[in-house]
């Protein structure tokens, strides 16, 4: 059996996985730490008769990528910290409109200009909350280049199953890191494509589903149906509606088809957790202090485990609910001065004792900082 | 002709359309159906694409491929759907604001590329859907919602600006001077390159009615009295050209198009692969 061993480097990752997932149009604005997704992609893309872009600014770096998208194209725009915030409105659109779509954002520190080369975790919330509006989000956070290549597949996948745009959570840790991996072969991976509507299907309502579902099919611009696509709130045919029955109904289903289908979407890694007191919860980049801190803490004989949501949104509420039930104590690292432990608190509230250990000065948090936090909750 | 077209090209159940009455928006949508109509091009095969404004709705009464995008995008979302299937004819709709304000970055970087995408500007030189705002072609001294005390402004010259940026065909012409506007429209969508045609539009509500210009008549009059051929301003001095503007093919030019230039790219790379 051949082996396809590679020293590959996060970013070129992402872009191999995205290539391997069917992606065929990038278009972006360079911004360091994604930089490399843009130069990886214009090599690649038009070897492969696909379509790359350098756009004028970030927003019509997704802005086009929405536009590919709508001609049948898998599309995918990358970013990082003030390029993220530029793009919002655009994924707001791409959600009301529902069209697949991946932005990828490699994570550095902020606010504003920030820190340009050094790792954050910042923009968890924004990725949360970014755009105006009620709408659901996938974000998913890889912990090492491989998983930068398998869950950017994810991302394409959950993109097109779900129409919906889809974020690539990573951080400046990840994307620079260089490891050696094992690249999939093909086949190795499940690759998603969009469900179209048969050809010249009569009366084809855009945004219109059968009861019980909550995806619609997609057709392609160019392939024999004329459909409207507006970012108004509108009906099943596509067109604007101001009623409030409608926005309602429409929002519902929105909501819903993530909702409903979290058994699905929902992805997370435990390491020694079964009979943990303490579960140290981190994420991307971090897991891997995390992950060493736990092992120190193990040697001790404090009873430690990880959990690592690879899906941070939606979040995994359920598991880390049991976990805060069986656990004395929870603790959050993350790359920031406190964003997704609050969503931790929310879910666990008075189950079990919070913990918090952040840092947001361009620094990374490193395993016995956090194996000190540890002792100091219990 | 009037109501085969409209047979032919509109969704006549999203009609009445949301226009004021005496906007001049209509008469631009019909000109661009009737140019597409000579033109004879598959409906299936045409986008069109907007931003956000009152010239955004057209789109939504045309029956294409058409997508309302966000507000000063529309070029930006048309460069994505063009350059990822070259087939398809794509027109941008666009107000003034939306093409030269919040959007002018788009504007004078897919001239530049010149990708063979074909804009058309509604300027009734006013913020209309937003309550009567001053834009970037309100004329100086003249009076919007945020322009209180006279707008103290200068104005873009849209049609020049994508000129001076790379587009290979513009002009410029009005809802007075009907057959001139479609015959401009016609050789913008032609054109294998980035076109743009500036089609003067009048806003009686807001606009008129702030700066005195009377009813949609009286301001269709005013456009016509204001209009200069090109070869006639050529000949007059700048004092005379105030308060005038210029109509005519402005620029009519050959160069590379950008999509034909990206599938060129992919050629090379594979002779390249196969030599």
């Amino acid at each position: 059996m051949k082996s396809n061993f590679k020293l590959m480097q996060g970013n070129e990752a992402c872009v191999e996985g995205a290539l391997y997932a069917g992606m065929r149009f990038y278009s972006g604005y360079p911004i360091t730490p994604s930089t490399e997704l843009m130069e990886i992609s214009a090599v690649k893309l038009p070897l492969l008769g696909g379509k790359f872009l350098q756009m004028e600014d970030e927003i019509a770096g997704i802005a086009a990528a929405i536009g590919a998208s709508l001609t049948g194209f898998k599309a995918m725009t990358g970013t990082s910290g003030p390029g993220f915030s530029l793009k919002q409105e655009n994924i707001g659109y791409a959600a009301i409109t529902e069209v697949p779509l991946v932005i990828v954002n490699i994570q550095r520190g902020g606010p504003s200009t920030g820190l340009p080369t050094s790792p954050a975790q910042g923009d968890v919330m924004q990725a949360k909350w970014g755009t105006h509006g009620d709408h659901p989000v996938i974000a998913l956070c890889p912990s090492s280049v491989r998983e930068m290549f398998e869950l950017t597949v994810r991302a394409f996948n959950l993109a097109e199953k779900y129409r919906t745009p889809v974020i690539l959570l990573a951080d400046e840790i990840v994307g620079h890191m260089r490891e050696k991996i094992v690249v999939p072969e093909a086949g190795e991976l499940e690759v998603i494509n969009r469900n179209e509507p048969a050809p010249r299907q009569s009366n084809y309502l855009p945004y219109s589903v059968a009861d019980g579902a909550y995806v619609p099919e997609i057709a392609s611009f160019g392939t024999g149906y004329r459909f409207h696509v507006t970012g108004l709130m509108h009906d099943e045919t596509g067109f604007p509606s101001n009623s409030s029955e409608n926005a309602e109904k429409l929002l519902d289903r929105l909501m819903n088809k993530i909702k409903m289908n979290e058994d699905d979407i929902l992805d997370f890694e435990e390491y020694m957790t079964e009979d943990a007191e303490i579960v140290i919860l981190g994420y991307g980049g971090t897991a891997r202090s995390v992950k060493s801190a736990v092992k120190t803490l193990r040697k001790e004989g404090i009873k430690a485990g990880m959990f690592r949501p690879k899906t941070i949104w939606p979040s995994p509420e359920k598991r880390i609910k049991e976990l805060s039930e069986q656990a004395k104590a929870i603790i959050v690292a993350e790359l920031n001065l406190g964003q997704y432990v609050l969503e931790v608190e929310r879910i666990v509230k008075d189950s079990c004792k919070l913990g918090f250990i952040g840092k947001a000065n361009g620094e990374v948090l490193m395993p016995d900082e956090i194996a000190a936090k540890a002792k100091e909750v219990l | 002709m009037a109501s085969a077209l409209i047979e032919k090209y509109m969704r006549t159940d999203k009609f009445p359309h949301m226009w004021c009455p005496g906007c001049g928006h209509g008469i631009i949508m019909r000109s661009i159906v009737d140019a597409i109509d000579r033109l004879g091009w598959e409906k299936d095969n045409v986008c069109v694409v907007s931003g956000i404004g009152c010239s955004s709705r057209a789109p939504g009464y045309m029956d294409f491929n058409t997508l309302h995008t966000t507000h000063g995008r529309a070029l930006a979302f048309a460069t994505g759907i063009k350059l990822a299937n070259p087939d398809l004819h794509v027109v941008v709709v666009s107000g003034d604001g939306d093409s030269s304000a919040i959007g002018g970055n788009h504007l004078i970087h897919a001239a530049r590329r010149n990708i063979d995408i074909t804009t058309i500007v509604f300027n009734n030189n006013i913020y209309g859907m937003t309550g009567g705002q001053y834009s970037p072609t309100t004329p100086t001294n003249y009076f919007g919602s945020t322009a209180p005390y006279g707008n103290i402004d200068r104005c873009f010259d849209i049609a020049e600006l994508a000129g001076a940026a790379g587009a290979t065909y513009t002009a410029r012409s009005t809802i007075y001077h009907v057959p001139q506007m479609t015959n401009y429209i016609e050789k913008a969508l032609r054109k294998k390159g980035f076109s743009l045609v500036e089609a003067i539009s009048i806003c009686p509500t807001s606009f008129g009615r702030r700066n005195k210009l009377g009813d949609a008549v009286d301001m269709i009059k005013w456009i016509r009295d204001s209009a200069v051929p090109v070869s006639k301003a050529s000949t007059m001095s700048s004092d005379e050209m105030v308060g005038k503007f210029t109509i005519g093919e402005l620029k009519n030019t050959e160069a590379p198009e950008y999509t034909q230039q990206y599938d060129r790219l992919i050629e090379r790379l594979r002779e390249e692969d196969d030599a």
